[in-house]
């Protein structure tokens, strides 16, 4: 039985394996310096460019959507966990953010479609600020849930520490339980970010895909996930390279994210 | 049980026969496991466990012999658990931790090479100190559970289930519902119920690991005179730290300090008139 | 706090607290309260778009969108049955080979691997969520179709007496059913290990005791204390790795072939609900129509999803809660640690 159990265990691992060697394989031929810094040129014959533009483009949003995302979630976070604690109005935050947590993320695209693009609200129909708050809205849940188990490991003792001190409740959550929840916030962060930069649908519906690199967030807009998607179905060879090209780059931020998470969360005393 | 007399009978009576029947039903009835079978002594010689780099048990000589009942006492720590759980090789389940030494049964080494481990544990049963009976079991899967993992069949099964709910005086109280959860009893029940699934094996010596410090007084009481009871058939070790309660059931008792047997008498002798000096402090409650 | 005179207005002068000085906390509070509330009225303001804009498509065909089997563009007929039994077969397959393998996983990594590969093992299985969906789509479209095709078709002509599973002939392609549900259970074992392994671990230490000492071997005991009580927990996994399956859009929608058609054959194209908004967005932006069958389809995705999800929680919080008293509610670290684990 340990045998089979084993082997399914190297079963599921293989998968990992083969994606990580195949986007070696294919990508790094790709990889070169005019790859990162040119643009893709969206034409179809001829040098197809790099992703410069998607780099830029990803970070931008991805940053946008953090930016919205991380504070506010830990804000509701610290609620749950503070002020809310086990009253009715609480627990029906948490089940309905854990019930988010399972919203395909398609669906949040469309509800930014829906509300913000066909309105052309802002003045623009696909902008990059409307991608960054579908994937703020993707991202929300996650940073919930995790800050919240991470508030719930700071101990009791340690506030009641404080509030015997005399200290009033906002000063308690700003200077003795964020600082000591702090590494296990940013590990949640991270990941949670490392989620919403691989995120293809919900840009699908509201940013849409331009070329040039740009920084104006209220138009059309590059990013990483997009550009794969687009070159995949390309019948020129040298544009699916490119695919396998960013593949690998999206691939290597996104696990280097993740493996900054899991080593700040194994360093600190509250993993 | 009774024969059905006539009619006439008043039901005063009648509830009279009832409740005798009833008492005899909550009363252990060892005779109910069929014939008197001679136990078998187990022998420990130079028995050496570790914790990793610990040193818990340190080279201990002790004799069990059949059909008794031996108590080992001794201060929190001083290793009489790991002793006891080296008698059936649980010991070794504990990551990092390892054991020297032989413990025979009958002459059979237990740590003898080619001995089945499992084989062991099904003829040196142990009653732990939290009652666990199974929680996705009811009261009869349960007992029946070390039976079935030996494929015991089942009409077999049935018959033997309830001769150990009525060895341990179980029967009365669960009669009626076998097939509720285990854990729907009372914690006493359940320590009698998890004895039922430890005495359904058949095995020749039972290991008690403080079998009553969780349970109430009266629980506890129950479960004394059952270990009494189940001496005439089983060889027993118990290990306790409430004195009053070696007294009460073992003939003979060993004292444990640091990991090492202090002194090993007749029970009666041991608490009277110690012939060790740290012994005598312990039983007089100078410290432990 | 330098000793002063305790006169009476002294001590309440320093016993009160100024209403200026309160008002950080109470800011604190309503504003996170707020936020809380905002939370809840975008999820209904959310359904309440979605059906709007679904609402045309709905009440042109009825039932007829999820029961009838006509997606066609061209007559401006969408009877999306093809998208729902699409969903449900790519979704069965991930199940059918990804719950057990995922099981067997966190059995493995919690109660049988040597103590200091556990956390190595764990988070490899856990890394398997972290790659995005649009890579694993292009890693199915270019590597893993084409390199099980000729497998599949051995498969399909040894066991071609088997309905829908055997024969199929020509009408075997690389993108199909198969390798979408295939995909899908790659993407959906990182979460029914993540939260297996969270219910193993509740299994209490007395029980597998007590099983040992009547003689169980390992997998005795597994067989008879472990996975029965780890049971409900994990079957509330399996039904969140459903959630995602249903859900998923990208990977499949590269990998399923995009035929608006029920395939005969595991093997063959098909559609799902998600992959059919991805794949026909672009197409329909001017047609209100056709947008507003898709919007229909995400507004079914969308109910289906909550739907699993709800029942899938319940299972998971019944499970972790185990048949006792629990000393500390272990299911919020499982929900958690599924939501940080990337789940969708």
């Amino acid at each position: 039985m340990r045998g089979t159990l084993m082997l399914a265990t190297g079963v599921a691992l293989v998968p990992l394996i083969l994606v990580i060697y195949y986007l070696l394989y294919k990508g790094l031929s790709s990889w070169s310096g005019s790859f990162f810094s040119t643009d893709p040129t969206g034409n179809f014959f001829g040098n197809p460019g790099g992703i410069r533009s998607a780099i830029f483009g990803t970070l931008e949003i991805v940053a946008l959507a953090s930016l919205l995302a991380i504070p506010i979630g830990i804000a509701v976070a610290l609620y749950l966990t503070e002020y809310g604690k086990e009253g009715w109005f609480a627990n029906l935050v948490r089940y309905f953010v854990d019930v988010m947590t399972g919203v395909p993320s398609v669906v949040f695209g469309l509800f930014i479609y829906i509300v913000l693009v066909i309105s052309h609200a802002g003045g623009s129909g696909f902008a990059g600020w409307k991608g960054a708050l579908a994937l703020a809205l993707l991202m929300l849940p996650i940073v919930i849930r995790s800050s919240e188990v991470v508030l719930l490991l700071v101990p009791g003792s340690l506030r009641e520490a404080a509030l015997a001190l005399g200290a009033p409740r906002w000063r308690i959550v700003w200077r003795v339980v964020l600082p000591t929840a702090r590494s296990g916030l940013v590990t949640g962060s991270l990941l949670a970010v490392a989620r919403g930069m691989g995120e293809t649908a919900p840009l699908l519906f509201t940013v849409s895909l331009a070329t040039a690199a740009t920084a104006n967030l209220n138009g059309l807009m590059n990013s990483l996930p997009l550009q794969i998607y687009t070159d995949i179905t390309s019948p020129r060879d040298v544009i699916v390279a490119r695919a396998w090209g960013a593949a690998l780059t999206l691939v290597a931020l996104v696990l280097i994210l993740n493996v900054i998470a899991r080593l700040i969360s194994r360093r600190s005393s509250m993993a | 049980m009774i024969p059905p007399e006539t009619t006439s009978k008043e039901p005063k009576e009648m509830s009279a026969a009832e409740e005798r029947s009833q008492q005899a039903e909550a009363a252990p009835d060892l005779a109910a496991m069929g014939e008197q079978r001679k136990g078998h002594g187990v022998k420990v010689r130079d028995l050496h466990a570790y914790y990793g780099a610990v040193h818990a048990v340190r080279g201990v000589d002790i004799d069990f012999p059949a059909n008794e009942v031996t108590a080992i006492i001794g201060p929190s720590g001083c290793g009489k658990s790991t002793m006891v759980r080296c008698i059936n090789r649980m010991h070794e389940e504990i990551p990092g931790a390892r054991s020297e030494g032989s413990v025979t049964l009958d002459e059979l080494d237990v740590y003898g090479a080619g001995v089945d481990v499992t084989a062991v544990r099904r003829m040196i049963g142990m009653v732990f100190q939290k009652p666990n009976p199974f929680p996705t079991m009811s009261i009869f899967d349960n007992v029946a559970a070390g039976l079935r993992l030996s494929g015991t069949k089942s009409d077999n099964l049935r018959e033997r289930v309830h001769r150990a709910l009525r060895a341990v005086g179980l029967w009365g109280e669960v009669k009626n519902r076998l097939n509720s959860p285990g854990i729907g009893l009372s914690g006493g029940q359940q320590q009698r119920l998890c004895i039922a699934r430890a005495v359904a094996v058949e095995p020749e010596v039972i290991l008690m690991d403080e079998p009553a410090s969780a349970l109430d007084p009266i629980a506890t009481l129950k479960v004394e005179e059952l270990i009494d009871e189940l001496k005439s058939r089983y060889t027993i070790v118990i290990v306790t730290h409430n004195m009053q309660q070696a007294a009460r059931v073992a003939k003979s008792t060993v004292f444990m300090l640091d990991g090492e047997v202090v002194e090993h008498d007749e029970t009666t002798k041991l608490f009277t008139r110690p012939a060790d000096e740290r012994t005598e402090r312990y039983v007089t409650g100078k410290f432990g | 706090m330098e000793a002063s005179a305790t006169t009476a207005t002294g001590v309440r002068s320093r016993l009160e607290r100024t209403p200026a000085a309160r008002l950080p906390d109470q800011v604190l509070q309503a504003g996170l309260t707020t936020l809380a509330v905002l939370i809840l009225g975008l999820i209904a303001y959310f359904f309440v778009r979605l059906i709007g804009q679904s609402s045309d498509a709905l009440n042109k065909f009825g039932f007829s969108f999820i029961f009838g089997n006509d997606w066609d563009i061209s007559r401006n007929i969408y009877h999306g049955a093809p998208l729902v039994i699409g969903t449900l077969i790519t979704s069965a397959i991930a199940l059918i080979i990804g719950v057990p393998v995922a099981v067997a996983t966190a059995l493995y990594v919690t109660e049988l691997c040597p103590r200091r590969f556990r956390g190595a093992l764990g988070m490899l299985v856990d890394l398997l969520a972290a790659v995005p969906s649009v890579v694993y789509g292009l890693w199915g479209v270019f590597v893993l179709g084409p390199k099980l095709l000729p497998v599949e078709k051995w498969f399909a002509n040894t066991f071609s007496f088997i309905p829908f599973v055997g024969g199929g002939g020509s009408s075997i392609t690389a993108p199909n059913y198969f390798i979408a549900g295939l995909i899908l259970a790659i993407m959906i074992l990182p979460i029914v290990s993540a939260i297996a392994r969270e219910v193993l671990a509740t299994v209490p230490a007395e029980n597998k005791e007590a099983a040992l000492a009547l003689g169980a071997t390992r997998w005795e005991m597994i067989r008879m204390t472990v996975l029965p009580y780890a049971r409900p927990g994990i079957t509330g996994g399996a039904m969140l790795g459903l959630g995602r399956a249903i859900g998923e859009t990208i990977a499949v929608v590269l990998v399923i072939g995009n035929a608006a058609t029920i395939g005969h054959h595991l093997f063959n194209q098909g559609y799902s609900l998600a992959a059919v908004i991805a794949n026909e967005f672009n197409e329909a932006a001017n047609q209100p129509l056709h947008s507003s069958a898709l919007f229909a389809a995400g507004l079914v995705l969308f109910v289906l999803t909550l739907l699993v999800n709800i029942l899938a929680r319940w299972f998971v919080r019944r499970g972790t809660r185990g048949m006792r008293a629990p000393e500390t509610d272990s299911g919020d670290a499982a929900s958690a640690s599924v939501a940080s684990a990337g789940v969708a």
